[in-house]
């Protein structure tokens, strides 16, 4: 198992460097990978069907109880199948699709990176790599939103993107570590054995919110549903594969793994139906606005997630089958849409529903197609559409309480789904074809044949529903529900109110279709509204949050160096300031000093005189000659007080110094007044308070004991360990070796800014 | 400041600076001195010799770009602290040859550490001024 997953990486990585012989024709044959995995777990139906699962587990941090441990059992299969599956497909539609584009190779990698990491997750045993994969494919669909670089909508909808689902990662890992701090273990499978203790625990409320922050951010539930739509800025293959059909089931998957272990609780059943229901309703009547066949789609698969969720809060066994049905129904159809959807926009170049017509007579075979989607997806038998959503009214009318409410919310949902299925599938393709479109001719088959097998798909799997129960979601149900009773899909159920629920909902279903036709008036209308919704707060919340950065940066990066040093010096004397005279007890042993010397006065004369020079004259030139002057007079007093390495060094560096700083003003105007007299002062008086409290700072060190431990191990060791003579000599390259491998890489960094900072200009000058 | 007696000078000094500046780098284990002082006093050289006959002339006779030292002297810091490894020693173990060489003396690992420091420091400088005065 882990190699298949794998194979998903070794291949993103290999297209780097193979991706030349992939963008050309070859690309087609990155398909075996995806096919090849899918048939890889084909052969493991047997063995789930069987009731066993299979289990891999390689250490990985074992000191933290982290290890890469996959757990294939019926849910996991259906998911994979799921993934493989419609990747199979969708990696041939891209071939097609985005034929001769230039970054080919890495839409691929990325593909490949995605599907890697989607089957990672929902393999993982183990918590924390389980939120590792978690990540992992929301990076990648960070990448294949923004795929179109050069759009700024593209990349603002894919940092929207990673934002809204990075925040839900965030939730995973708090969650995860937090069940893995009740249970101690992070095995999924282990947690399942400590339910009463998980469900008990003072922390489980806490749990639960952060295991919903996280899937109903990464299902686009609401409030969190906005950043979905926006996720149609990608190419349409991503949309199908991504946001339709596997990764936003992420977050269902998650909750459908837990809901053997956290579930069964009110708050987690309250929780899940009202944010399934709110997502539904509030998605389903957002797409009667829309014009943009993505944007239907967009929000038809909202409310399609908040079914799964509604289901998942519902909870029963009849709820859980309703709903691993419904995301085989759903990928099916949905996947299929979006693909026609891709080819309908690559012929034509558009996507406004309210200019496709009579697309039948160019595009037959897809048209067919998108008549079978919208079929399935309406839930008109004999597809599989029908057996879903009679599992979802047999799920909403068995409930104990409020049946009626739940199965109405579940209906209109069904209704408006069943609009989007047919403005998609079946309207471009009906009327009369505008001349504009007459010279269409039919894309590669690669594109048309995808579409066309999973609808067929659809049917078959309808007509003779028993394939998908035994080969997936038997096993799926078995291994989430503890005590199942045996179940049959059906067809035919015979005559009950779940189909007289079902007619309703057709007849109304194609009431809504004929009556209401996609306007841009209705969308522009809708826009308005637009201002209260959680996306404008949230872009509110974001801008405002950034233009309080941008002031509060504006305040204290100036642009001004005087302004900076004089900030850090500023704070150093009020920090300074404060501790030595929080605890002020200087007493100076006047006697214990070495008594002055002509020679030192003078040299300290001489230092004030330079100063003194440096702060009044008139010339830039003089001022850093004379400031060499004060070095090298301090180099004097080193060698007095027999410190020859620090004065050779004082003196190089002085030197390098001054030398660096003519350079520089060589070239500047000579000038005579640059700063106020008042700024003058406020620097002068900062400069003299920090002067006196370094003095003060220097003269307590001197009343710390001298002979202190560290400076005697130096002097005894440095020529028995070191073998060294020069014991400052010795602490660099020995004692405290590693500082100067530090400080030279940091002398290093300093000459690449000045390099870089330099010659960058140098160029961008160069090109005016 | 192309004066003839600073070119003059210059040509003089020049080697006699860098000769001093190895010397101080090799002595450094017992007398003052070391990598870093090594290092800018090699640096001051062709400083010198950069205002005397200009930038160009500098250049050439570094031959290299002084920045492909840096690179070079972290490495040869690096290696030397990681040598120890080797040897089953923690890092930044002093490793000493067994037998003193003649003229050098006793050879060790820091030897080589502070070549590595005195190559950086030479390189680091240089580059920094080179481009400030190639800009300015």
């Amino acid at each position: 198992m882990l190699y298949s997953i794998l194979a998903g990486f070794v291949v993103a990585i290999a297209l780097i460097f193979t991706g030349k012989i992939f963008k050309s024709k070859w690309s087609v044959a990155l398909t075996l990978l995806p096919l090849s995995l899918f048939v890889y777990f084909l052969s493991y139906i047997p063995t789930i069907q069987s009731g066993a699962t299979v289990f891999q587990s390689i250490s990985w941090i074992p000191s933290f109880g982290v290890n890469l441990s996959f757990q294939l059992d019926g849910l996991s299969l259906l998911f994979s199948l799921m993934i493989t599956g419609i990747g199979t497909l969708v990696f041939a539609y891209t071939s097609a699709y985005l034929k001769k584009h230039v970054y080919l190779d890495r839409f691929y990698a990325y593909l490949s990176l995605f599907m890697a990491a989607m089957l990672g997750l929902v393999l993982s045993d183990n918590l924390i790599s389980l939120f590792v994969f978690w990540e992992l494919t929301s990076i990648s669909s960070f990448y294949l939103i923004g795929f179109n670089n050069t759009s700024e909508a593209s990349r603002k909808s894919a940092l929207t993107a990673l934002g809204i689902t990075g925040i839900g990662g965030l939730f995973l890992l708090a969650g995860a570590l937090l069940l893995g701090y009740i249970t101690n273990s992070y095995s999924i499978v282990e947690m399942l054995q400590h339910k009463e203790l998980l469900q008990q625990h003072e922390f489980y409320l806490v749990a639960v919110v952060f295991i919903f922050g996280a899937a109903f951010t990464k299902s686009a539930q609401f409030p969190f549903h906005f950043w979905l739509p926006g996720a149609m800025k990608a190419p349409t293959p991503v949309s199908t594969y991504l946001h339709s059909a596997t990764m936003v089931k992420a977050g269902v998957y998650l909750l459908l793994r837990f809901s053997p272990t956290l579930g069964s609780t009110e708050l987690w059943n309250t929780t899940l139906i009202i944010v399934g229901a709110a997502t539904m309703l509030y998605s389903a009547f957002h797409l009667i606005f829309r014009t943009d066949l993505k944007g239907i789609l967009a929000y038809s698969t909202i409310a399609a997630l908040g079914i799964l969720v509604f289901l998942i809060g519902l909870g029963t066994q009849a709820a859980i089958t309703a709903a691993l049905v419904f995301i085989v129904v759903h990928a099916l159809y949905k996947a299929s849409l979006f693909l026609i959807t891709g080819i309908i926009d690559h012929e034509t170049g558009t996507r406004d529903i309210t200019q496709l017509a009579g697309l039948r007579k160019v595009l037959m075979p897809v048209a067919v197609a998108g008549f079978i989607a919208a079929l399935i997806s309406g839930g008109v038998p004999p597809s599989i559409g029908f057996v879903g959503k009679d599992l979802i009214y047999e799920a909403t009318l068995h409930m104990p309480n409020n049946a009626v409410l739940l199965t109405a919310i579940a209906i209109v949902t069904n209704i408006l789904l069943f609009y989007a299925g047919f403005v998609v599938g079946v309207k471009p393709f009906m009327g009369k074809l505008p001349t504009t479109f007459e010279n269409l001719h039919m894309p590669s088959s690669l594109m048309w044949v995808p579409p066309l097998l999973m609808v067929t798909a659809g049917l078959v799997f309808g007509m003779f529903p028993n394939l998908i129960e035994t080969a997936f979601v038997a096993n799926a149900v078995s291994s989430l529900v503890i005590d199942n009773e045996a179940f049959h899909l059906k067809l035919w159920h015979g005559f009950n109110t779940v189909l007289g629920l079902s007619a309703l909902t057709l007849g109304l279903g194609v009431i809504v279709y004929v009556v209401l036709k996609p306007k841009h008036k209705l969308e522009n209308f809708i826009e308005k509204l637009e201002v209260a919704s959680p996306k404008s707060i949230l872009f509110f919340l974001t801008n405002g949050f950034e233009d309080f950065s941008k002031s509060w940066t504006n305040f204290f990066q100036n642009g001004y160096l005087r302004h900076y040093i004089a900030t850090i010096v500023g704070f150093l004397v009020i920090a300074l300031a404060f501790i030595i005279f929080s605890n002020f007890d200087l007493k100076l042993d006047f006697s214990s000093f070495s008594e002055l010397t002509a020679y030192e006065i003078a040299i300290v004369l001489m230092m004030i005189g330079a100063v003194v020079f440096t702060v009044f004259t008139n010339s830039r030139l003089a001022a850093v000659a004379s400031m060499g002057v004060v070095g090298f007079a301090f180099c004097l007093l080193f060698l007095f007080y027999s410190a020859p390495d620090l004065a050779m060094t004082q003196f190089s560096v002085d030197t390098l110094t001054v030398i660096l700083f003519v350079l520089v003003l060589y070239k500047l105007p000579k000038y005579l007044h640059l700063s106020k007299n008042v700024l003058r002062l406020e620097h002068g008086i900062l400069s003299l308070t920090f002067g006196g409290l370094i003095s003060i700072l220097v003269l307590k060190v001197l009343q710390e004991d001298q002979n202190s431990e560290i400076t005697n191990f130096y002097a005894e060791n440095s020529y028995l360990l070191a073998k060294g003579k020069n014991v400052v000599n010795v602490i660099l390259v020995d004692f405290r070796g590693v500082d100067t491998l530090v400080e030279i890489s940091v002398l290093i960094v300093a000459a690449l800014g000045v390099f870089g900072l330099l010659k960058l200009r140098l160029k961008t000058r160069d090109k005016k | 400041m192309k004066t003839i007696i600073l070119r003059t000078a210059s040509d003089f000094l020049l080697p006699v600076l860098l000769l001093f500046s190895l010397f101080i780098l090799l002595r450094g284990h017992y007398l003052p001195g070391g990598g870093f002082i090594g290092g800018l006093v090699a640096a001051i050289a062709f400083v010198l010799d950069a205002f005397a006959n200009g930038l160009k002339n500098a250049k050439s006779l570094l031959k290299i770009h002084p920045g492909f030292l840096m690179p070079v002297g972290l490495s040869l810091a690096f290696l030397s602290a990681i040598s120890p490894l080797f040897f089953d020693l923690p890092i930044m173990t002093g490793l000493w040859a067994s037998e003193p060489i003649p003229v050098i003396g006793n050879l060790g690992s820091a030897l080589i550490f502070d070549t590595g420091v005195y190559l950086v420091v030479i390189g680091a400088a240089l580059t920094i001024i080179f481009t400030i005065s190639e800009t300015a």
